[in-house]
């Protein structure tokens, strides 16, 4: 029931989306009204000063904090604030090595961003053409994708990965992969309710009837006109794969040790906390939630624009 | 009716079986338990001992028919740490895991509706935006960063509640419950409410919504003409109306509070079958690992059977389609 109402909305959604606008561009339009709400301004600034720094963090981090010459043992665990026996201030406290928590957290915010974004792009994109190719080719081909989407969709995110996790091991790539698994099936639903509106649309029976190969009329055709919903669900769920990874690596199952994700400095931090050292798990975590709220903004100020029945 | 319960049940045994062939193929790929089980000083032959024991010494698809053989008849293997049948470790710790989990459906009940019907009634007040601006921060904050700064707060900074563990247990019905001593209660409360913020941000939102909708109703302005008490008007015209999408949506996620306590019950090493989860996960303890999965795996598939269920049974448009 509630998946017939969310295909017309979608549907809807693609359709206004795709009507092209007189005069300004419809993408002019659309960025325009972005940027009329201050939260979702402040988001996306946030946002991409967030990825510059994870970017630039070789450059502007005070210590590389996983080369070992670099640290000193001396200064394990000191509080925020406090200076190193070399003389420079720790602003963010250390851990028990003596590593640099702020440059830590530099380094961490590359691996959780990166892999929260490559592997959005995969299964976006995996997700994408398995919901098109369903939607246009129907009948049992249809029938099966969905029900092995719906079967996922029954159990938690969480737990399929853990379990593919406990089989795979410990990885960056695995993780990747993981959440790749994972998260495919939210967008090949959400592109087959689209494609199943906009096939019986003029445009595609054009395209059909000059005899254009099938995978040129689905992917040329067919897929751009189902973009807009998409956009939304994939910044939404970029967000939601930089949480699970961060507590998968919290779980111990995630990112190795070696490439410690901001989930994984958060872990470590654990044993201090109870002794009061807080600044261990307290500042990565802040980060987390810096970045995952800054991108829940922009998602939620996408979705009222790209949805035509809130515009004006 | 009866054709579409058949046909439901056909489907479920089927999702069953597959995931039981998925879990098996996929655990018993991981590395060889042996290497860990058997101390680093074992022979050679005191290693072949352990294999044949434990049966790993056969071919895949027969150690695969044993497995199928065995779970038919509630046999999920014995575990390699405890030396006990799988299924009976998960069942011991299994009330454990129940009683957080209700524990944390009664918060954020108990507290997610009356704050969501506060910032329905009155969505423009400094309140009612306090309580949105507090959901999107329950929807946002990862679950075990939310446990971890539950510690720091209760635990550490203030000392008022204890950081782990469950506390002291009395047996009703030949199960151990924590909730009726007062060092019980002391320790169920963290992580219970760490499991109850998301789905008491799903409440506020839910109610919220519905409360919006339903106080422009024609019949809640007729009770109000009828002069019955604003108390009464909503207590019963507006709260009955907005339970059902509630009820509904907390039935679905019933099943992820299982999944979702696999990551506080880690925070706050609470003696559950999510913690059993992780710990045979590190020790690659196999017959744990797939019996929890088949386990959970059967847990979601009733539930997801009952909700259907309950749908065709008050929406025939449910059974049409699907037939």
């Amino acid at each position: 029931m509630s998946d017939h109402a969310e295909t017309t909305t979608l549907a809807a959604e693609a359709a206004v989306a795709a009507t092209p606008d007189k005069g300004e561009s419809l993408l002019a339009r659309h960025v325009a009204a972005f940027f009329e709400s201050p939260l979702a301004v402040a988001g996306l600034v946030t946002l991409l000063a967030m990825v510059l720094l994870a970017l630039l963090a070789p450059f502007i981090a005070p210590q590389n904090p996983y080369d070992l010459s670099q640290l000193d043992i001396m200064d394990g665990t000191l509080a925020p604030g406090a200076k190193s026996l070399a003389g420079y201030t720790f602003w963010l406290g250390t851990d028990e090595q003596g590593r640099d928590m702020l440059s830590g957290i530099l380094y961490g915010l590359r691996i959780s961003l990166g892999v929260g974004a490559v592997s959005t792009v995969i299964a976006c994109a995996l997700g994408a053409s398995i919901g098109v190719v369903a939607a246009y080719a129907g009948g049992r081909v249809d029938t099966l994708v969905m029900r092995v989407v719906d079967l996922q969709l029954s159990f938690p995110a969480i737990l399929v990965a853990l379990v593919l996790l406990a089989v795979f091991g410990r990885g960056v790539d695995k993780v990747v992969i993981a959440l790749v698994i994972v998260q495919w099936a939210y967008y090949a639903r959400t592109v087959r309710g689209s494609a199943l509106v906009e096939r019986r649309r003029e445009y595609i029976e054009a395209a059909r009837c000059l005899a254009l190969p099938k995978n040129r009329v689905v992917f040329r055709h067919l897929l751009p006109n189902c973009l807009p919903p998409l956009i939304v669900v994939a910044t939404v769920q970029v967000a939601h794969s930089i949480a699970l990874e961060s507590t998968l690596s919290f779980l111990g199952v995630g990112v190795p040790v070696t490439e410690p994700s901001l989930g994984m400095l958060i872990a470590k931090g654990y044993d201090y906390l109870l002794s009061g050292k807080y600044w261990i798990s307290t500042f990565p975590g802040v980060a987390l939630v810096l970045a995952i709220v800054a991108i829940n903004l922009v998602g939620d100020r996408l979705r009222d624009v790209l949805n035509p029945r809130l515009s004006r | 009716m009866l054709v579409y319960i058949i046909r439901r049940l056909g489907q479920s045994a089927l999702v069953i079986a597959v995931m039981a062939t998925l879990v098996f193929v996929a655990v018993y790929a991981v590395g060889n338990p042996v290497d860990i089980l058997a101390s680093p000083q074992a022979d050679q032959q005191e290693i072949e001992a352990i294999t044949r024991r434990l049966g790993l010494d056969r071919p895949l698809y027969e150690q695969y028919g044993l497995f199928v053989w065995n779970a038919l008849h509630g046999d999920l293997g014995r575990s390699f740490v405890y030396n006990e049948p799988a299924v009976q470790l998960i069942l011991k710790r299994l009330p454990a895991t129940f009683e957080l989990a209700m524990t944390a459906l009664v918060i954020a009940v108990g507290v997610g509706i009356p704050l969501g019907l506060y910032a329905g009634l009155k969505p423009n007040s400094l309140g009612g935006h306090s309580v949105m601006a507090g959901s999107i921060l329950g929807f946002s904050l990862p679950n075990f960063w939310q446990g971890l700064m539950l510690v720091l707060l209760f635990s550490v900074v203030l000392g008022w509640l204890p950081a782990g563990g469950r506390g002291q247990t009395v047996e009703i019905l030949g199960l151990p419950v924590s909730f009726l001593t007062v060092d019980g209660l002391q320790h169920l409360l963290l992580p219970a409410l760490n499991l109850a913020l998301y789905k008491m941000a799903l409440v506020i939102r839910l109610t919220r919504a519905g409360a919006r909708e339903v106080m422009l109703q024609d019949y809640v302005r007729f009770a109000r003409a009828k002069g019955l008490s604003q108390a009464r008007v909503i207590g019963v015209h507006v709260l009955k109306n907005i339970l059902i999408p509630v009820v509904t949506v907390l039935g679905l996620e019933l099943g992820s509070m299982i999944a979702f306590a696999v990551v506080t019950e880690t925070v706050f090493a609470y003696p559950g079958m999510g913690k059993l989860l992780i710990d045979s996960i590190s020790r690659l303890d196999r017959p744990v690992i797939v019996a929890y999965l088949m386990m959970t795996v059967v847990i979601f598939v009733v539930i997801n059977l009952v909700v259907d269920l309950i749908y065709a049974a008050i929406d025939p448009r449910v059974r049409l389609s699907e037939a």
